[in-house]
């Protein structure tokens, strides 16, 4: 049973990871109907920012609080300024072509973003520096829970609400919903549709960013392909629970987490070997479409001639 | 259309060619000429590449279908058809060289191993091609890749094939097998385009429910040329296997499947010679950054990556479009009866330029945010 609260804890920190970056699939794929899959590695510049900023503003010496906060919040500040660029620069001359056009583009951003941080950092691993007392507090009986593991609760349920908050309670939210409703009514409506794709890539990458962070604060090796596979999964996640869908990202990314810890942990009392670790999201994606084709939480677009 | 002498004759001169390009490439080369193994091993890939993209092109440019999977039945091509040359293969290919001679054994060998490679993928086309395709768009892309991925994994836990550690494999492929597959594969999708499978195809491709309410069975052609394309593909795998001598799941990510997209992409989906043209291009392309000056060759993959951007910004439809390249191109240069149309539409097909959005990029329905 300890074992059993340890998994959960365990799968529910890495699904938190996963949603973070899942809700900027969901976003920017409710909006443009682009799969972004420079997203990963937005993820991944997200870290390499934070890594950066401890080490030239001087935080990487010890833990502070104050540090991870400007470590956290100017990381997130400067991933979303990459998302934008890459929105104005790459996706928005090709949003009016195919969608196998807008689709080449952003494995070419992806290549590009990956391509760019070997060449210039090298693909070696880098340790990022601690900036939490790394503590843990044993929780019902011989289960335990880190502070790194507490952070990455605390601020992503906290980063979730404030998402929730601008996406149903302001102004840019409504426009938001409106422009992913239908952008050229939206923009006959009078909304800047073009500044609303831009505040959204900038929300979703601001989301990564601080999932890169936390994540290095849990594990704390960073390199310039981590976005890869992570990212692939984050997307997974956000088509299991709807793509388009806000909650369904949430509620992908802890499942998906979950199964994945459980397979690591019990896989092999059932003869799945811990190898099927990155195979298990996939899995679950592919039976839950079968039997729902727009995911968990998405709703069905009935289709007209 | 070409009578059946000038068909032969074309088909001699084709098979000609191959040898004598395969005796270049070979190391003691033509007539005392020949290039270095570099050069041979990218045409080789080259080769290859080719029949991948013009496989994808089947199911993703003239059937609409969006598959990320490719990747994935190319390993179980590979990797079936290893198994079968590992194995089984010495010791078959001795008791046959007694009955047959030695060259005809070691042909009569790989050719079962392709075979069984291609049956194998299609197979595995199949089980993927049944649930996935009731899917659409975006959802059927990732549940392929889903399946690629998975397929990936199991192999790589499969000892019998090596596992996470790799797998040795015999060498049996040279450029003949390459080019006359290479060849085969573009006649069979060229055949297959231009026949009534074809045109049900296109019209799936161009508005699913409308071919429906014709009475194609869409479901049926759908995972037809799903197989079909994993079968070839397949076949694209065993001669990689069996060229490179070393299998690796790396080889077989997800990435890779992104890379045949991108040839098919950039040479103009629906096109064929679209497909052979990108697939060369983007097999060159890493090669020939290479030669950057200094330092600079560092960043060849940078330079690779902000190329396909550009060329993306640049060329939306590809650098064919859903034109075909021909003869026939040349000749209309010159002079343009009266009444023909784009070349590839004179066999009835419509695969002239798209004047109104088909399913690929028809604008989003609704949504829900």
């Amino acid at each position: 049973m300890d074992t059993f609260v340890q998994q959960l804890i365990n799968g529910l920190t890495i699904g938190a990871i996963y949603a973070l970056i899942a809700l900027g699939y969901t976003m920017v794929y409710g909006i443009l109907r682009l799969i972004n899959f420079a997203h990963g590695d937005i993820y991944m510049v997200g870290a390499f920012v934070g890594y950066f900023l401890a080490f030239q503003l001087g935080f990487a010496a010890g833990p502070s609080l104050v540090g991870l906060g400007v470590v956290l919040i100017g990381s997130m500040i400067i991933a979303a300024l990459v998302g934008m660029a890459v929105e104005r620069f790459a996706y928005r001359p090709v949003r009016k072509y195919s969608r196998m056009t807008t689709l080449i583009t952003a494995i070419g951003v992806s290549l590009l973003i990956e391509n760019l941080f070997v060449a210039r950092l090298g693909a070696a691993p880098r340790a990022f520096p601690q900036l939490l007392r790394e503590q843990s507090y044993s929780l019902f009986g011989n289960a335990a829970i880190s502070k790194s593991q507490i952070l990455i609760f605390a601020v992503s349920i906290l980063l979730m609400l404030l998402l929730q908050w601008i996406i149903f309670k302001t102004k840019v939210g409504t426009a938001m919903r409106a422009v992913s409703f239908n952008l050229n009514s939206a923009k006959l409506m009078g909304i800047n549709t073009d500044a609303i794709i831009s505040i959204t890539f900038a929300l979703g990458s601001a989301l990564a960013a601080a999932g890169g962070v936390l994540t290095a604060q849990y594990n704390p090796q960073i390199d310039p392909l981590m976005g890869i596979i992570t990212g692939l999964k984050a997307f997974v996640a956000a088509v299991l629970g709807g793509i388009g869908n806000v909650p369904g990202a949430v509620l992908g990314g802890l499942l998906i987490g979950l199964a994945e810890t459980f397979v690591v942990g019990y896989g092999q009392n059932i003869g799945v070997p811990t190898t099927f670790r990155d195979a298990v999201a996939f899995a679950i994606l592919i039976l839950v479409l079968l039997f729902r084709p727009t995911g968990l939480l998405g709703t069905t677009v009935q289709e007209k001639v | 259309m070409p009578t059946l002498g000038k068909r032969l004759l074309a088909a001699a001169i084709l098979v000609l060619a191959l040898i004598a390009m395969n005796a270049y490439m070979s190391d003691e080369g033509l007539f005392g000429f020949g290039i270095p193994p570099y050069y041979a091993r990218v045409i080789m890939l080259a080769g290859i590449n080719v029949i991948l993209a013009v496989s994808l092109n089947l199911i993703t440019g003239f059937t609409g279908q969006f598959s990320i999977g490719h990747a994935g039945f190319m390993a179980v091509g590979a990797y079936s058809s290893a198994y079968l040359t590992v194995y089984y293969g010495q010791a078959w290919e001795r008791s046959l060289a007694g009955v047959v001679g030695g060259t005809v054994a070691h042909v009569l060998i790989f050719l079962l191993a392709i075979l069984v490679g291609a049956l194998v993928a299609a197979l595995a086309g199949l089980l993927v091609g049944i649930p996935s395709l009731r899917l659409r768009g975006d959802y059927l892309a990732i549940v392929t890749l889903g399946f690629a991925e998975i397929i990936r994994i199991v192999i790589l836990n499969i000892d019998k094939v090596g596992g996470a550690t790799g797998f040795t494999v015999p060498g049996y492929t040279n450029f003949l097998w390459v080019g006359g597959f290479a060849v085969i594969t573009i006649v069979i999708v060229y055949n297959i385009v231009h026949s009534d499978m074809g045109r049900a195809l296109i019209s799936i491709r161009e508005d699913e429910l409308a071919a429906e309410a014709m009475g194609i069975n869409t479901t049926r052609y759908k995972v037809l040329s799903f197989v079909i394309s994993s079968a070839l593909a397949g076949m694209a795998g065993v001669l990689f296997g069996h060229y490179t001598q070393f299998l690796s799941t790396n080889d077989f990510q997800f990435i890779r499947s992104f890379e045949i997209i991108i040839m098919i992409v950039l040479g103009g989906m629906g096109s064929l010679t679209g497909a052979v043209f990108g697939s060369i291009v983007i097999t060159l392309l890493p090669e020939l950054l290479r030669k950057l000056p200094g330092d600079a060759s560092k960043y060849r993959l940078v330079v690779y990556s902000a190329l396909l951007i550009i060329i993306m910004l640049t060329r939306p439809q590809g650098i064919l479009g859903t034109r075909e390249f021909g003869l026939s191109w040349l000749k209309r240069a010159r002079k343009r009866p009266e009444g023909t149309q784009a070349v590839g539409a004179s066999n009835g097909v419509p695969m002239a330029e798209h004047t109104k959005p088909s399913s690929l990029d028809r604008e989003k329905e609704a949504g829900n945010l």
